[in-house]
């Protein structure tokens, strides 16, 4: 009895010393979730599928691009500006430096396009535009372009990590995409650390250059947990064993509170927006080649429902353009207001009717105006449940004014070919249209110009033809940024958008970030608007990095 | 003795070579390839998508015809190459299930092991004692017709969220590095708990509940009554039963340690734990071919291996078995 005794007390010992040491290494680490969606295994930042906070923490880019205030802060770059309508030069900060101590130099930017005009790389397409990168002094370099896309140039300035050229010389061409590049040397706040199958460790890398330019990170220790449900997401916040959720987590509204659970707004819409649900069209089939059924269908639907019943208010319904953030500041209020849509059913049943798209053979349906009778199928991946609820409130709106819509769920790679192939008659998609420097992402999304083969995977799954609209978007990506014909082109593409109504922008989905302040403080929130609450793959060079700059330990 | 076993391993092979195939063939049934899938989200220049589609394919062989594509699977599986993984490029395929199969290993076999023999013991309690078997019932039947998955989430909820002694998920604590040290120890065996405990639970009711049904048939028996009436005690007769009745929930083992390790799949995926059940419906829902078949494989090969072991106990606890192979040879 007594050794059951003694052999009891020293396992409590043992559990009990545990926590304490496990606590005081808690309060320096950082758990979050909603990255990715495997464990770590490859840091090459040339390839776009590596373990995603790879660029942003250890690898660093030119500018920092913070979507809310739609503010670009120059990051390894000090500035950089178009000298002429040709030239772009970019001046580095002088402390920049590789975190093996080598100083990070013009050479090195220059090395890193040049690197995709040698090689097949996923940035090798730059060099349609791109003449020359010239290294002026140790800290400029000039960009040569023969015909620039400003837009996207914007776009590529917080988009392309830098690499050393130092070690990355060393590589041969057809090794560049293969290399896992363990032990990246990168320029970046934090080194790779040594995670498992289940999480990916970074650890600070304490002589970060940029300690003394922009402050040090606060956590030692980052870990990104790879969680497969989003409900043991939720229980890890609610046991405190996660500090930051990027998953979309059914009621939060609810339970927010008596949780002690943070997210950017106190109220809805409580999330920031991250991309534009569209509802795709299959423009290549009858009656969706028709603009009156089109815009009938856009009036049909109240996506207020969806906001309310399938995202608790988490979400906005969409600006008709489709455009948010810093989007907006090409977004034209009077073509929105006169050539928009909003949940109207008496003026979709106007319109059906007056295009002839009646009843005709009395079954409670309306058919096309030749008299065969329609009837369509609205898909999004199986086991997608806000998507899968959200097209059952749209065939209900559908079918309210006798159009025979019906949800249907195939598997993900199953609705992926076919969107992609264009066999389907509606489907919602977000994949292009999340949120970026330049409205441009969204436009070349929506009405993208290679829809004349077999698969169409850049976006316009509807294969919308319009050469008129696509020359203009074109066009836009070639003028100057915020000038006055850059704008008067952005009117014009979307008027052209709505009148038309290739594809019908219903709602916003969240940049879903919940939080809990058990061992960290200071949350990028509405109040509190430095730095951006997600760990997504992109997201750490808009606003994720300043965000572990600002965030306080409890201890 | 020879017979027996050559005629369980003829009928191994056939098997494993069906299910290794039909695991080759089904995910390539699917429309699309993985490769669209993994760049189903690219965002960058027009034009970058095609270089990273074109290298893809090429690496990974998927621009060749079917059937030299399953020619080259088994040629290099008997080298024991599984490929590389698209998700996890550049991993082999068999690096990552060698660390995901020991956590399958840790849950799976003292769930397994402990299950049956604690569950055969308190199966022969109920069978004999009418009291103990009024309340242990209801408790066997309730454990037994529950899935895994839900069970893994009752589990979850009570001893995690509402009691919160167990971490709901994953291996070991966010703030822990891997080492032999106390705290660690203690952290890892805390993680362990909950899907050990759900899988040990809902195996024991099954045990349990065959092994009560077995003790009181054996002892309503012609020999026990016989012995009964010569003055054996109660004792006895009840272990001659018992050493009968655990034949069939030997056999029983070997039936349902498919569901066993299927059920553990779901266990693993409830908890977050990363053992190869999970490692394959994160490979599934990606849909990267070669860590799939690696997997699948693998569960495959666990269920035929502990299949044969149960076989080879059995013919050891059986002497009708043995005898009647070791006679005709």
């Amino acid at each position: 009895m007594r050794k059951r005794v003694a052999l009891l007390l020293v396992v409590l010992l043992l559990v009990f010393s545990s926590s304490i040491a496990l606590a005081a290494e808690r309060h320096e680490t950082l758990v979050v979730g909603g990255g990715p969606w495997n464990p770590a295994t490859n840091w090459n930042p040339l390839y776009p599928q590596r373990t995603s906070a790879t660029v942003g923490l250890v690898y660093e880019t030119l500018f920092a691009y913070n979507p809310e205030t739609n503010v670009y802060k120059p990051w390894l770059a000090e500035r950089g500006e178009w000298v002429s309508d040709t030239v772009y030069e970019v001046e580095l900060r002088s402390e920049a430096r590789w975190s093996d101590g080598e100083p990070l130099t013009a050479a090195d930017v220059v090395f890193t396009y040049e690197l995709a005009r040698d090689n097949d790389l996923p940035y090798t397409p730059i060099w349609r535009q791109l003449e020359e990168v010239n290294e002026l002094s140790p800290t400029k370099v000039q960009f040569v372009f023969g015909d620039p896309s400003y837009q996207e140039w914007q776009i590529e300035l917080y988009s392309r990590p830098i690499v050393p050229k130092h070690i990355w010389k060393d590589i041969p061409g057809d090794q560049l995409l293969i290399v896992a590049n363990e032990n990246p040397v990168g320029s970046g706040p934090y080194k790779a650390g040594e995670g498992g199958s289940d999480r990916i460790v970074w650890d600070r890398d304490d002589n970060w250059w940029a300690n003394e330019v922009f402050g040090q990170p606060q956590p030692k220790r980052v870990v990104e947990m790879i969680i497969p449900e989003n409900n043991v997401a939720l229980g890890m916040l609610m046991q405190r064993t996660l500090d930051l959720s990027n998953y979309f987590i059914p009621g939060i509204p609810a339970i927010k509170n008596s949780f002690g659970l943070n997210t950017w707004f106190d109220d809805a819409p409580y999330m920031l927006q991250a991309n534009t649900a569209v509802l795709y069209l299959n423009n290549q089939r009858a009656p969706m080649d028709d603009v009156a059924f089109r815009r009938a269908l856009a009036h049909a639907v109240n996506p207020e429902v969806i906001v309310e019943r399938v995202f608790e208010f988490m979400v906005p319904a969409s600006d008709p353009t489709g455009l948010f953030g810093g989007w907006m500041a090409y977004h034209d209020p009077d073509v929105a207001r006169e050539y928009g849509f909003g949940y109207n059913p008496e003026y979709a049943v106007q319109l059906l009717d007056e295009a002839g798209y009646v009843d005709a053979d009395g079954d409670g349906w309306r058919d096309l105006p030749d008299g065969t009778a329609m009837s369509f199928e609205i898909i999004v991946p199986a086991g997608w449940t806000d998507w899968m609820e959200s097209i059952r409130i749209i065939s209900d709106h559908f079918r309210a004014i006798g159009i025979n819509a019906n949800p249907a769920f195939p598997d993900q790679s199953v609705y992926e070919n076919r969107m992609f192939t264009g066999d389907f008659d509606m489907l919602i998609n977000n994949y292009g249209a999340n949120v970026s420097g330049s409205p441009f992402t969204y436009w070349n999304w929506i009405a993208n110009h290679n829809i004349h083969r077999e698969q169409a995977t850049e976006g316009n799954f509807g294969r919308y033809d319009n050469q008129e609209l696509f020359d203009l978007i074109v066009e836009f990506n070639k003028v100057l940024p915020m000038t006055e014909e850059s704008l008067a082109i952005a009117s014009q593409i979307q008027r052209i958008l709505l009148e038309d109504m290739p594809a019908i922008p219903f709602w916003q989905n969240g940049m879903w970030s919940t939080s809990q302040s058990e061992w960290w403080t200071n949350w990028p929130s509405e109040h509190n608007p430095d730095g951006y609450p997600s760990t997504w793959g992109g997201y750490w060079q808009m606003g994720g990095v300043d965000m572990l700059i600002n965030l306080r330990s409890t201890k | 003795m020879g017979r027996y076993l050559s005629k369980k391993i003829a009928i191994y092979l056939i098997t494993f070579l069906f299910a290794v195939t039909l695991n080759w063939v089904v995910p390539r049934l699917v429309p699309g390839d993985p490769i669209t899938s993994l760049l189903a989200r690219f965002s960058g220049l027009e034009g970058g998508r095609e270089i990273l589609q074109s290298y893809f394919v090429q690496t990974f062989g998927l621009d060749k015809p079917l059937w030299s594509q399953y020619l080259g699977f088994w040629r290099s599986l008997f080298m024991g190459d599984l490929g590389i993984s698209i998700t996890r490029f550049p991993s082999p395929v068999i690096d990552i299930i060698k660390t995901a199969i020991i956590y399958d290993f840790i849950i799976l076999l003292p769930s397994i092991v402990l299950s049956w023999i604690i569950g055969n013991k308190m199966g022969a309690l109920s069978g004999v004692s009418k009291r103990a078997d009024n309340f242990l019932m209801p408790v066997f039947y309730f454990l037994t017709s529950s899935p895994y998955f839900w069970f893994a989430l009752v589990v979850s909820y009570f001893l995690g969220i509402v009691l919160g002694i167990f971490p709901i998920s994953h291996a070991y604590s966010a703030a822990m590095t891997p080492g032999w040290n106390w705290a660690f120890i203690v952290d890892f065996i805390m993680h362990w708990f909950m899907p050990f405990i759900t899988m040990f639970l809902v195996q024991l009711g099954g045990w349990a509940i065959g092994m009560r049904n077995m003790i009181i048939y054996e002892t309503n028996t012609n020999y026990s009554r016989y012995m009964e009436s010569l003055g054996a005690s109660k004792r006895l007769i009840r272990n001659y039963g018992y050493r009968n009745g655990i034949l069939p929930q030997v056999t029983g083992l070997a039936i349902s340690l498919g569901t066993i390790i299927s059920g553990g799949v779901l266990t693993q995926v409830v908890f977050a734990y990363p053992g190869l059940g999970y490692t394959m419906v994160q490979a599934i829902k990606q849909s990267d071919y070669f860590l799939i078949q690696g997997c699948f494989l693998f569960l495959i090969l666990m269920v035929l291996a502990a299949n044969f072991i149960v076989d080879i106990v059995y013919m050891i606890i059986d002497p009708r078995v043995r005898h009647s192979y070791s006679e005709e040879a």
